[in-house]
């Protein structure tokens, strides 16, 4: 299972590249794992206000729907509009041709409640026992 | 990222929901447990037993089949087995389809209803002979079935035996699984046609082979003595290397059904609904002289038309559909989809429902409602993709 040590992770499964005043934010390899063959995903409007802790977009495989929490707070700069013709990315290659959104933070204090690596992975191995 | 059930099917939550020891422990398992969990199966609880949803992927699966071949163990649907010199007036008294006609070594797919017309379950029926047949049921009816055949038997001249646990069941499907499972068995398979079946060895343990199947594909479903299993499953896993054969979980044994337009008990038919809107006039023989139970209520509802039919609905666009959600005709709501999926084939997705006559012919434009927006559909003719089962 990957879980690369320079992202930060949330415990449902969603991780946050940090660059500057923005990050990206896609899902795990643990969580794409779990759920299948990603068939659709739905993404927020470029310049919509997402919110820490709510949902911003959905992921479908083919059994399972599921909401994506946002990390942390801030406005949508980029979606990744390739995973309309390709979701399949999303399995494929999760942390990089798979992201999800950028967003610029509204206040970079949030992340501080995000989870390192190590602390991902014990969550990841709780979760598979 | 949270699992959010939208709609309550029940197929919905098995994927994700938690195997908790205490669930673990009221569940049924096949004799193929382990060895699923070794292919890395990922197994979930479906209609009270233990069974892998997926090994390599949904999609992957899916491919496998329409393209080559998979094998599935569907060891938790039922059996039930009855002999006797009366077997044959007691089925036809059951079934709504023609019973009488049928000769030795052929399978029947039929409905058994009740009084009201409601569905208690479909079903394929096979005859050994006049006074010996086997019934392959749903899993999730098996003890309802009994107690209904049981409770219409009139006592005397037919014995009635739920085999259903020391009865293990595949099915071999895609277009290579006569060439794949030749090579296990001596009796030829081409004699064996589309809906019959033959008792025959393979790896030199006794079964029942037939010709049926639940994927649209040629192939077989296959029964033997639940003892055997794991070395039949080996070897024809084994045998079908050179095949690439992959073992298929549930989850694409749904994307292959509805690709089919095939009815799921539970979803299209039950005890409520009306078989002839599900499209099964074909299998409720009304004009037969034998009556069956059920008949003059299905005659009843014949000659009053149906109100509403049930039709394939596909995605213009790319989404996926779910059971439940609702469909709109010029913004009324016009029904909620009984199945719904992605179809790996057509790559987008596809749903069944139930709707009046005047939205029922293909083309006719429609909206689902998919959370909150209102997506563009259109009613496609049945099945969705055309079967390739072998029908000489």
């Amino acid at each position: 299972m990957e879980i690369p040590k320079e992202l930060l992770y949330t415990l449902e499964h969603e991780w946050v590249r940090v660059a500057g005043k923005n990050a990206v934010i896609g899902i795990t390899h643990f969580a794409q794992e779990q759920l299948g063959d990603i068939v659709f995903v739905e993404l927020p409007e470029v310049g919509s206000l997402i919110e820490k802790e709510n949902p911003f977009g959905i992921v479908e495989s083919v059994k399972t729907v599921s909401d994506l929490y946002a990390p942390t707070s801030g406005t949508v700069t980029k979606v990744n509009n390739e995973l309309e013709a390709k979701p399949e990315m999303v399995n494929n290659e999760p942390y990089g041709a798979g992201w999800i959104v950028e967003i610029e933070l509204a206040d970079e204090k949030d992340l501080a409640s995000l989870l390192n690596s190590d602390a991902y992975t014990k969550q990841c191995q709780k979760e598979m026992e | 990222m949270k699992l959010v059930i939208h709609g309550t099917a029940s197929f919905f939550k098995t994927p994700y929901s938690p195997l908790t020891m205490s669930t673990v422990a009221s569940l049924k398992t096949t004799p193929l447990i382990q060895v699923h969990k070794k292919l890395g199966g990922k197994l979930v609880p479906f209609a009270g037993w233990q069974m892998p949803i997926q090994f390599q992927g949904v999609i992957h699966e899916h491919q496998c089949v329409r393209d080559g071949v998979g094998i599935f163990d569907v060891s938790h649907m039922g059996e039930i087995e009855i002999r006797g010199p009366s077997s044959k007036n007691l089925i036809q008294k059951l079934m709504t389809n023609d019973i009488d006609t049928m000769q030795d070594n052929q399978a029947l797919y039929t409905l058994m209803c009740r009084e009201h017309g409601g569905v208690v379950d479909d079903l394929l029926v096979h005859r050994f002979s006049e006074d010996h047949y086997f019934l392959c049921v749903n899993a999730a009816n098996t003890e309802k079935d009994f107690a209904w055949i049981s409770k219409n038997a009139d006592g005397d001249g037919v014995t009635i035996q739920d085999t259903s646990r020391e009865t293990a069941q595949f099915a071999v499907q895609g277009k290579h699984s006569e060439a794949l499972l030749q090579k296990l068995c001596e009796t030829a398979l081409n004699e064996i046609k589309y809906y019959h079946f033959k008792k025959a060895k393979i790896y030199n343990f006794e079964s029942i082979i037939a010709r049926t199947g639940y994927t649209g594909e040629d192939g077989f479903e296959i029964y033997m003595h639940a003892g055997c299993a794991k070395k039949v499953f080996a070897a024809i896993l084994e045998a079908g290397k050179d095949f690439n054969i992959q073992p298929i979980g549930l989850g694409a044994r749904d994307t292959l059904r509805m690709e089919m337009g095939y009815a799921l008990y539970g979803n299209e038919i039950d005890e409520k609904s009306k078989p002839l809107e599900a499209g099964l006039s074909w299998v409720i023989k009304l004009g037969n002289a034998d009556n069956f139970i059920g008949k003059s209520a299905l005659a009843k509802q014949k000659s009053a038309g149906n109100k509403r039919k049930l039709v394939g609905i596909r995605l213009r666009g790319r989404g996926v559909l779910r059971p439940h959600y609702r469909v709109l005709k010029n913004a009324v709501a016009v029904g909620e989809l009984t199945s719904g999926t992605f179809s790996p084939s057509l790559n987008t997705g596809i749903g069944l429902c139930y709707v009046s006559p005047e939205c029922a012919e293909s083309g006719t434009e429609l909206e689902v409602e998919i959370r909150k927006l209102r997506v563009s559909a259109e009613v496609v003719k049945l099945p969705f993709l055309p079967t390739r089962v072998k029908k000489n």
